[in-house]
């Protein structure tokens, strides 16, 4: 297998196709969905300060505006207001609420005035949102160390470092296409037949197709790239990453971005988990084991060594 | 690429079941299915419902190949397979998310993931599609029970260490090492018993470490 390695150069570039593919399926959505503003808004501008404030910037000078003028709630519950406790007047027609809650700028909620009417939906910039999701599921929340998944490839292919980097390139591409198909069909096919309980069969179906449809494309196209990286594509569909992401993403009615930052976050945490092991395991092979634990114990441990250091991300906040 | 002609004799279901809890334990020996394994184990109620939720899967679906597997054609089984495996998780993952709703709150993503355990599928190609409905039936049995049985010893261990509790009744006054109950732990758990397993295999004469590097049965 390794001597038919290629170079990492061809491999970089098909996975910046599929990468470039799915950027501009995901611009495309952006455009296509309507704006949140209306004309006329009083409210020019929302901030969230946590732990339990929200400054509210306002087109006019406001009128002793008080708590009652105000309803404040989270996106996901908007039939139960977030309580304003206090409301102060501060330069620039702004207006500090005090709230009864925590508040943090990750969420989304949705603020409605009375005096004069006007209602915001505040929620993190896309950008904010792609990176939080990206660290979350390739750092924080790495599926190999803390969710344990896709452990039969990654404990299969990290013996060697050159196996370890080809599977971390194709897996990548190819999550990215399968995260974001998968999503497209949950979204526009499943949800709005309320087909959700078939989102099992559908997913794997998906994923399976996919990623036959890339390795006949492969074959066709860069036969020298695939006869390097069409090993790792028949692998994938047995990892069980590249099913859990449609089925996150289908649990959590993600957006477009937040399907594919989840897809980019777990494809790259993946390919660095496998390349931190296969590293290790290189050196492993010089290290005298005892007999018992040679072969996959030896390697569990490890893992969980490696597990043990990246619940150090686990403090990791954005937002703050 | 063609399924084998169908042997002479199938095993007893004595040996099949023997054979899915000790000989070729899935998880501890045959090193498959093993991100469940280290996944949900922080507890042994969650280990014990995600190993009946497998043996479900594995019985159902070898039964549904060892009845159609000669209408199955070679080309497509593999598709095949997975589609029969799909159908009934998702009828289990259902069926648990109606009947025990604070347990699937837990290990509800890896019910779902049961359709891509490599050792279901692997049973389906190694045995079921081979052998007629008897045997599969206790073959699904054996296996689905040695997963059940993995995934108890390794949900005690965990439990029990990192809780000082079994089935959530409280052994010990505090909790005794907690870091087997994080992810970490999980990884080392599975280590230390593998490592049990091939002790005890060498101590009885067998061949010792499972071939390793976890296999991806198809």
């Amino acid at each position: 297998m390794a001597s038919r390695m290629p170079v990492a150069r061809p491999g970089l570039a098909f996975a910046l196709a599929v990468v470039t593919a799915a950027l501009a399926a995901v611009l495309m959505m952006l455009m296509l969905a309507p704006p949140v503003e209306a004309a006329g808004d009083p409210i020019a501008h929302v901030r969230v300060a946590p732990p339990n404030e929200i400054v509210v910037r306002l087109t006019a000078p406001p009128a002793d505006p008080r708590p009652e003028d105000f309803r404040f709630t989270e996106a996901s519950a908007p039939d139960a207001p977030i309580p304003v406790t206090a409301v102060r007047v501060e330069d620039g027609n702004r207006v500090r609420l005090t709230l009864d809650a925590t508040v943090h700028p990750s969420q989304h909620y949705r603020l409605e005035m009375t005096r004069p009417a006007g209602a915001r939906d505040v929620r993190p910039s896309a950008l904010a949102l792609m990176f939080t999701i990206f660290l979350s599921s390739a750092l924080i929340n790495n599926f190999v160390f803390t969710r344990y998944l896709g452990l039969c490839v990654f404990f299969g292919v990290s013996k060697r470092r050159e196996t370890a980097i080809g599977m971390g390139i194709t897996f990548t591409a190819v999550i990215i296409a399968t995260g974001m198909f998968s999503w497209a069909v949950f979204t526009y096919v499943l949800k709005p037949l309320h087909l959700g309980f078939l989102q099992v069969v559908v997913f794997i179906g998906a994923v399976a197709a996919v990623v036959q449809f890339l390795d006949t494309m492969l074959k066709k196209t860069h036969p020298q790239l695939h006869r390097g990286f069409g090993v790792y594509l028949m692998l994938i569909t047995t990892n069980c990453i590249i099913l859990a992401v449609p089925l996150l993403n289908a649990a959590a009615d993600a957006s477009a971005i937040e399907a594919f930052s989840l897809a980019v976050g777990s494809g790259v945490g993946f390919a660095l988990a496998l390349f931190l092991m296969s590293c290790a395991r290189e050196k492993l092979e010089l290290a005298r084991v005892p007999k018992s634990f040679e072969g996959l114990p030896m390697a569990f441990a490890l893992a969980g060594l490696f597990a043990l250091a990246f619940m150090g991300f686990s403090g990791l906040d954005f937002f703050r | 690429m063609s399924v084998e002609p169908v042997p002479a004799a199938a095993p007893s279901a004595g040996e099949l079941i023997r054979n899915g809890i000790l000989t070729e334990n899935p998880v501890f020996r045959l090193a498959l299915s093993l991100c469940p394994a280290v996944a949900v184990t922080t507890n042994v109620t969650n280990g014990i419902a995600l190993g009946l939720a497998v043996l479900a899967v594995q019985v159902l679906s070898s039964v549904t190949v060892a009845l159609t597997r000669t209408r199955i054609h070679p080309r497509v089984r593999i598709p095949v397979y997975t589609l029969i495996i799909a159908v009934w998780v998702s009828a289990i993952d259902m069926t648990l998310a109606a009947f025990a709703p604070a347990v699937y709150a837990q290990v509800g993503l890896y019910v779902k993931l049961i359709v891509a355990f490599a050792i279901i599928i692997s049973r389906l190609e190694m045995f079921a599609s081979r052998y007629p409905l008897v045997p599969s039936f206790w073959d699904g049995l054996g296996m689905g029970l040695g997963f059940l049985f993995a995934l108890m010893v390794i949900g005690a261990l965990r439990e029990l260490l990192g809780n000082g509790s079994i089935l959530g009744f409280q052994l010990t006054p505090a909790k005794p090492l907690l870091f087997f109950a994080l992810p970490a732990g999980g990884f080392f758990s599975i280590a230390l018993l593998m490592a049990l397993f091939n002790r005890i295999e060498r101590m009885m004469g067998g061949t010792g470490a499972p071939s390793g590097g976890g296999s991806h049965g198809v």
